[in-house]
């Protein structure tokens, strides 16, 4: 994975490799390299299958990253490439003329994390959700337990233990 | 009626590739097929637009049985995801257990004992050999032959009842867990196994006589369907539905995990790329996982733990970092991408299952100029579960 970081750091300009194993590995990078980028390790170095497209909410940090996880099935290797967007107005060009399947993720991190990507088909169509008025469900500051409380009865009689202080109380029932 | 040559009567094709479909003009019926139908696998909807009896546009919708698996992970503690994950794909939720724990394991720097790699293996090869013995019923059903899927519900049975006494479930097991699996296997479990062995075989060597050389099966099955293997990574194709076009897809193989190396297989592959080919090389490759549980049995250490001290699961954190972990499930790759942010919770988790890509994108590709009652025989072929694509 090294030495596949040195070949492609001397075309683009590639920030951070993490090598999380031999046969997977993590590089960060602008987002105006993406595309070039894609299209260098599926045509030359036999990533052409991409494996997943999705997002995390780094909400400390003001921003998302979006992982693009490509697959080199003869080599067996992975290699995920990490786009960070900021949050606000988060929009990142379309690859579903690399990879049809695509358009199904970006879909679905329009729906669930706001994230626009212009241009690909039915992007802006509900997904999963329906009539959805809320903030994108899988942003870090979407609160499930308002959502539920607000939107859902509680059966009479149900009581929800936090597991860790279940467990103090039962093991220090006279207190610590 | 068969694929008509003649196209006057059907819409044209717009510069741009896409059909001219005019609803106002009285030639086109909109059919929805599913969320309740017995032509879909699982609940989800085909939205069809049919000129006679053809159909010559579709679009899936899902978003019926939505749970939210993925951000409910967020708000739980890392020992508390295990029990969720097995309910993202009821048919065979093992995959989701093995694919978790394998990503907090690597994570977390812990080893798995050996023993515990093995009944892992074997674990996940009993929900391939229950998966496709639900898949055979469905595909057979989806050409009329109903008495295929109670012979393999029976024979399926069988499988479970094993599962009952290894992990004490039928359906969701929620036995292998980070550090190993839950429990060793039972005293005198490989001889009730080969027993079940053999009579799943019985069963199959009927489904084989019945069910694939039955002329309605090869009549419409053969042709039916065919993904040119060209768009195998175009439209992330992988497992059954991948080797039925001649690529020989196998995680088992490409990427070896588990004990897998030192079983002895070779992945089974048809070249015709149809639902008859896909329906094949199931079939033989059921006989495949009942070969490789007979090695694993056989090839098992005798003794030795089978799960590994944790830390207070309670207070578990762990360290910052990201990964993948990919499986071979009975459908294709499956894998969990786990995001660590150093705290007690998972940042992110994110399921990959191989219906994500087969149910949307191909099967909307695949769809357009086959015949209505193709429709649900076609879908089947891809043996999709919708619970992995909406998580």
């Amino acid at each position: 994975m090294h030495e596949l970081h040195e070949r492609l750091k001397a075309i683009f300009p590639l920030g951070e490799l993490t090598v999380q194993r031999p046969d997977l590995a993590f590089i960060t990078l602008g987002r105006e390299h993406l595309r070039p980028l894609l299209l260098e390790l599926r045509h030359r170095h036999g990533f052409t299958h991409l494996v997943l497209l999705t997002a995390v909410d780094w909400i400390e940090e003001g921003c998302f990253q979006l992982t693009y996880l490509l697959n080199d099935r003869a080599g067996a290797r992975d290699l995920g490439l990490r786009v960070m967007l900021p949050r606000e107005g988060a929009s990142m060009e379309s690859i579903h003329d690399l990879w049809p399947t695509a358009a199904t993720y970006q879909r679905e991190l329009r729906e669930m994390f706001g994230i626009d990507f212009p241009a690909s088909p039915g992007v802006d169509e509900p997904f999963i959700l329906e009539g959805w008025r809320d903030i994108p469900p899988y942003r870090r500051d979407f609160d499930t337990l308002k959502f539920a409380e607000e939107n859902f009865n509680q059966r009479p009689g149900r009581a929800t233990l936090d597991p860790a202080r279940h467990m103090r109380d039962r093991l220090h029932p006279e207190g610590e | 009626m068969a694929y008509q040559p003649d196209r006057s009567q059907y819409p044209q094709p717009r510069p741009d590739g896409s059909l001219d479909i005019d609803l106002r003009s009285g030639k086109y019926l909109k059919l929805w097929q599913g969320p309740q139908h017995p032509g879909i696998t699982g609940n989800m909807s085909l939205e069809l637009t049919v000129c006679g009896d053809e159909v010559v546009a579709g679009r899936t919708h899902v978003g019926y049985l939505h749970r939210g698996f993925e951000k409910l992970m967020e708000r739980r503690t890392f020992i508390q995801c295990f029990p969720i994950v097995c309910r993202i794909c009821v048919p065979e939720p093992d995959f989701n257990e093995y694919c978790y724990a394998a990503a907090v394991e690597e994570l977390a720097g812990i080893e798995v004992p050996e023993r515990a790699q093995w009944i892992r293996t074997l674990i996940l090869e009993m929900g391939r050999v229950n998966s496709y013995l639900m898949y055979l019923g469905g595909q057979a059903g989806a050409f009329g032959q109903a008495v295929i899927g109670q012979w393999t519900t029976y024979a399926r049975d069988l499988m479970l009842d094993r599962f009952e006494e290894l992990t004490g479930a039928r359906i969701y097991h929620m036995f292998i867990l980070p550090g190993g699996v839950r429990d060793d296997l039972p005293e005198g479990f490989g001889r009730r196994m080969e027993q079940t062995l053999r009579e799943i075989e019985e069963i199959l060597e009927e489904v084989r006589e019945v069910m694939f050389d039955n002329a309605v099966l090869k009549r419409r099955a053969i042709g039916l369907g065919h993904i040119d293997p060209a768009l195998l990574d175009a439209y992330g194709v992988t497992g059954p539905t991948a080797r039925a076009a001649g690529v020989a897809k196998d995680v088992r193989r490409d990427h070896p995990y588990l004990v897998y190396p030192r079983l002895a297989f070779e992945p089974v592959v048809a070249q015709a790329s149809d639902v008859h080919a896909r329906a094949d090389v199931r079939r033989r490759d059921l006989l495949l996982s009942i070969d490789l549980i007979r090695q694993i049995l056989a090839g098992m250490p005798g003794s030795g733990a089978v799960m590994t001290a944790l830390p207070n699961v309670l207070h578990w954190k762990i360290p910052r970092g990201e990964t993948y972990i990919r499986g071979e499930c009975s459908r294709g790759e499956y894998g969990y991408y786990l995001v660590s942010d150093g705290s007690g919770y998972p940042r992110r988790v994110n399921v990959r299952g191989p219906s994500y890509t087969h149910a949307v994108a191909l099967l909307e590709r695949l769809i357009v100029n086959v015949n209505i009652a193709d429709v649900a025989a076609l879908m089947v072929s891809l043996h999709t579960y919708p619970p992995e694509i909406e998580r």
